[in-house]
């Protein structure tokens, strides 16, 4: 169990990392809570959860980028509390993330070095030391490149081995990969692994943060999995079996948060996709859509069910494959056409895409209803400040008497609801909503699924893309599971299972 | 394999765009006119061109970092506008011609403040001080052209060891101008912030003293530039520097700086697109072509530099553009 006898390293040493009762709160929401983790120098700490456990939260706490509410670290032994990344990276914690920070129009030797460059006698930059001192570290990562080649000339995986060699360089004691493998062929993999032992030897600790688990079984000494903030479960590797981590990563929740639905799916199929592809981006998706009925996507970050989404409302080009509407093929239109067609979508990022955020709530509303609310030229005010003060009456947007309140100052759960009744106004035929709960409180999130179902009930396709498997099983009458741009598996309502959903999801191809 | 073949064609046009239409153009007048490729007529270019390229060089700091600066035109028409009241008010030449300097740098220092402390986006700031400058100028110089004293001239057309005095100074600016953005920390470090502000941010680096930095060089070149051109002409006109932004901006753009940031040179880049727009202007003066033609033909450079910017722009993106089934990738070293 936990202290049974034989742990010979953690005697021996005293733990390089200690973090005791982390705690982390955003405009009240508390996202990280009593969070404690040990590490020793030389060994590897796998970190696991799903999308929202608070892994990022943790990660950008150790690199500086946010500062804890409560509880306190400790590195090699005295007191840690980064204000800044520049200031962790001074004390020898290094990050290799998912998105490489690289500065990809300078030269490797430039991105090791930077923003301090050795200097010679004149002021200049030293380019031979430079070059020898970048040499030297590539050598260390077994990357055989000239030190002046370019970044954006390099793959994702010789990236990710100059972003090592830069925490070499920068004498790292803690580095911390965030899903390196997500862009990496398995040859880089495999030499990313190498690596990662080479430097395990060396006495460096690293934090391995993975939704691959046969690799974090692979590469880890010990693991810790966090769920909705609260560490849940933590140990030596041979504690734990992937059946045992995923049913930590899941959990108990309670479900009153969705409400029943009381229609079901008409027999009709109002979208058809077959086989849409585009290389390097998604592979041979079909499925169907019926009236009335809400179809899941789910997946882990980088699956690729954005990406889909873009190329069904057709912001993204595809090349090959067919997607109809009502028996329409749309693949050839516009964005501008699949709209009229009845294609609807809400983006991701609302604040970016989806809202004109100093206007008001009535103008966004009206947005993309304004063609069917004109006679000739002009608006008819009065027909459109009707509907629009229906819809917002529907969705219960919290604002001011007559919505000229800039959608701005509305909470994240409002905003969203605008969103959906600018949508909603048009009576799409097929609405494809991405993450459309994400930092949306719990009592707006229920208001949403709500919305939806009354969406479905009229009759319309709803395509449900999330990244919490909960709400999915929650709101879903069927599910795709996406996994590398391909549909993984597709499950009813009546064989939901968390589990099953994560598995496949997860990397672990045979079995959950 | 040929689709990959006409990919790497398009992209070694698009990156080697200005010597590739320098030599079409030399290609076109010569054919038009034999007087063109006369000894000389190449050093009347160089000489002629030394103004537009030194502003050209100062905005490529700016466009370096992702920023504009309009400005430049109208700085170089205030500080001649100073300098040009302080030589017919008596003052010694050498305080004129610091006064230049000066003024210029403090142009550029108010636009830096604006953009680094009240966070007004560059754009904007320096339309507003293109008016203001202009404004100032004319105000300062009663909208009457200013002639002045023959000692300016005679700089002009000095020769120091044997080099007409605008092309030195060209020399000395673009060399500076070349070791600093590739040879010292802060040059490295206004190519990492016009790759990606944000990161060049959480790498620790300066960004708006960096920022502040770019549009004091930038004024200050302007002043030069202007200084250069004032003795050339010997006399400051209200509509000098008029619309030189323009050039400055060409010029740069044309050589291959981005007006994203984060890509260019001063060295060949900025100095070959200056180089470039004075050949076709001199072109045209040879060939005899219709002076109403030359604003034309100007617009037309314009509007292909950024083309070009353009074109390039997208080719980088789609190729960074992110890969999720990284096994249909065409395999790479």
């Amino acid at each position: 169990m936990y202290c049974g006898g034989a742990g010979n390293s953690e005697i021996t040493m005293k733990p390089l990392l200690e973090c005791s009762q982390i705690g982390k709160s955003y405009f009240g929401v508390s996202v990280l809570r009593g969070v404690k983790l040990a590490l020793a120098a030389g060994s590897v700490l796998g970190l696991v959860g799903e999308n929202g456990a608070g892994k990022s939260t943790l990660m950008n706490i150790l690199g500086g980028v946010t500062q804890p509410d409560a509880g306190s670290m400790r590195l090699d032994g005295s007191e840690y509390i980064p204000k800044t990344p520049a200031e962790a990276t001074g004390y020898g914690v290094a990050f290799v993330h998912q998105e490489l920070n690289l500065f990809t129009n300078l030269s490797i030797a430039e991105n090791l070095f930077i923003p301090a460059f050795p200097k010679n006698k004149f002021g200049f930059i030293d380019r031979p030391q430079m070059r020898t001192k970048t040499a030297e570290l590539l050598r260390a990562v077994s990357l055989d490149i000239s030190p002046d080649t370019l970044v954006e000339s390099l793959s994702p995986g010789e990236r990710q081995l100059v972003e090592i060699a830069r925490a070499l360089g920068q004498n790292a004691k803690l580095i911390i990969f965030d899903e390196p493998t997500t862009s990496l062929t398995s040859r880089e993999t495999d030499r990313l692994f190498a690596l990662i032992e080479r430097l395990r030897a060396q006495g460096i600790a690293m934090i391995y943060i993975s939704h691959v688990l046969p690799d974090v079984f692979r590469l880890c000494d010990e693991m810790i999995v966090l769920r909705d903030g609260e560490v849940v479960g933590s140990g030596r590797k041979d504690e734990f079996t992937t059946e045992r981590l995923i049913t930590l990563m899941v959990g108990r929740r309670l479900d009153q948060l969705y409400p029943t639905r009381d229609t079901q799916p008409a027999p009709e199929t109002v979208m058809q996709v077959s086989d849409l592809s585009q290389p390097g981006v998604i592979e041979g998706i079909s499925f169907e859509l019926r009236r009335g009925e809400v179809l899941g996507i789910a997946g882990l970050m980088g699956a690729g069910r954005t990406e889909l989404a873009h190329i069904l409302f057709g912001l993204d080009p595809c090349a090959r494959g067919s997607i109809t509407i009502n028996g329409a093929e749309i693949s050839a239109l516009s964005t501008r056409e699949r709209i009229a067609c009845g294609l609807a979508f809400l983006t991701e990022n609302r604040r970016e895409e989806g809202l004109l955020m100093d206007a008001a709530i009535s103008d966004n509303l009206a947005l993309t209803a304004l063609p069917q609310f004109t006679s000739g030229a002009l608006i008819e005010q009065p027909r459109l400040t009707q509907a629009v003060n229906q819809m917002a009456a529907s969705v219960q947007i919290r604002g001011g008497g007559q919505h000229r309140q800039p959608v701005k100052t509305l909470s994240g759960g409002n905003q969203q609801k605008v969103v959906l009744g600018k949508w909603l106004l048009r009576n799409p035929a097929v609405l494809i909503l991405d993450e459309p709960t994400r930092g949306v409180d719990v009592g707006a999130r229920s208001e949403i699924y709500r919305i939806i179902h009354q969406l479905a009930a009229t009759g319309a396709g709803i395509l449900f893309i999330s990244s919490e498997i909960e709400e999915l099983i929650g709101v879903c009458d069927r599910l795709l599971v996406m996994q590398r741009g391909a549909i993984a598996a597709r499950f009813e309502r009546a064989e939901f299972s968390r589990e099953q959903i994560l598995g496949a999801a997860l990397q672990s191809g045979e079995k959950p | 394999m040929t689709e990959k073949a006409v990919n790497n064609l398009s992209q070694a046009v698009l990156r080697h765009a200005a010597p590739l239409m320098f030599l079409v153009v030399l290609a076109v007048f010569s054919l038009l006119s034999p007087r063109f490729l006369a000894g000389n007529n190449f050093l009347n270019i160089l000489i002629q061109s030394a103004s537009t390229a030194i502003v050209a060089t100062g905005m490529t700091f700016v466009l370096l970092t992702a920023g504009i600066d309009l400005s430049v035109g109208s700085v170089m028409f205030v500080s001649a506008a100073v300098a040009g009241k302080m030589v017919l008010g008596g003052q010694p030449l050498w305080l004129a011609c610091a006064a230049i300097l000066l003024t210029g740098m403090l142009s550029g220092a108010f636009n830096a403040l604006c953009i680094t402390w009240l966070r007004i986006v560059p754009f904007i700031v320096t339309l507003a001080t293109l008016y203001f400058g202009r404004g100032l100028g004319l105000w300062l110089t009663e909208t009457r052209a200013m002639n002045l004293p023959e000692s300016i001239l005679r700089i002009g057309s000095a020769r120091i060891a044997g080099i007409p005095f605008p092309v030195l100074m060209l020399g000395i600016v673009v060399l500076a101008a070349h070791l600093v953005l590739t040879r010292t920390s802060f040059g490295r470090q206004i190519y990492a912030m016009g790759n990606d502000a944000d990161a060049a941010r959480k790498a620790g680096i300066r960004t708006n003293r960096i920022q502040f930095a770019v549009y004091v060089i930038s004024g200050f070149c302007a002043a030069l530039g202007g200084l250069v051109s004032i003795a050339q002409l010997g006399a400051v006109s209200p509509s000098f520097g008029n619309q030189r932004e323009f050039a400055a901006i060409a010029a740069a753009v044309l050589g291959g700086v981005s007006l994203f940031g984060g890509r260019g040179s001063v060295l060949p880049g900025t100095l070959l697109g200056a180089l470039l727009i004075q050949t076709i202007e001199n072109g045209l003066v040879i060939a005899n072509a219709d002076p109403y033609l030359y604003p034309l033909v100007m617009s037309a450079i314009i509007f292909l530099a950024v083309l070009l910017d353009s074109l390039r722009n997208q080719q980088l993106r789609r190729s960074q553009r992110r890969i999720i089934r990284p096994s249909q990738k065409p395999s790479h070293g």
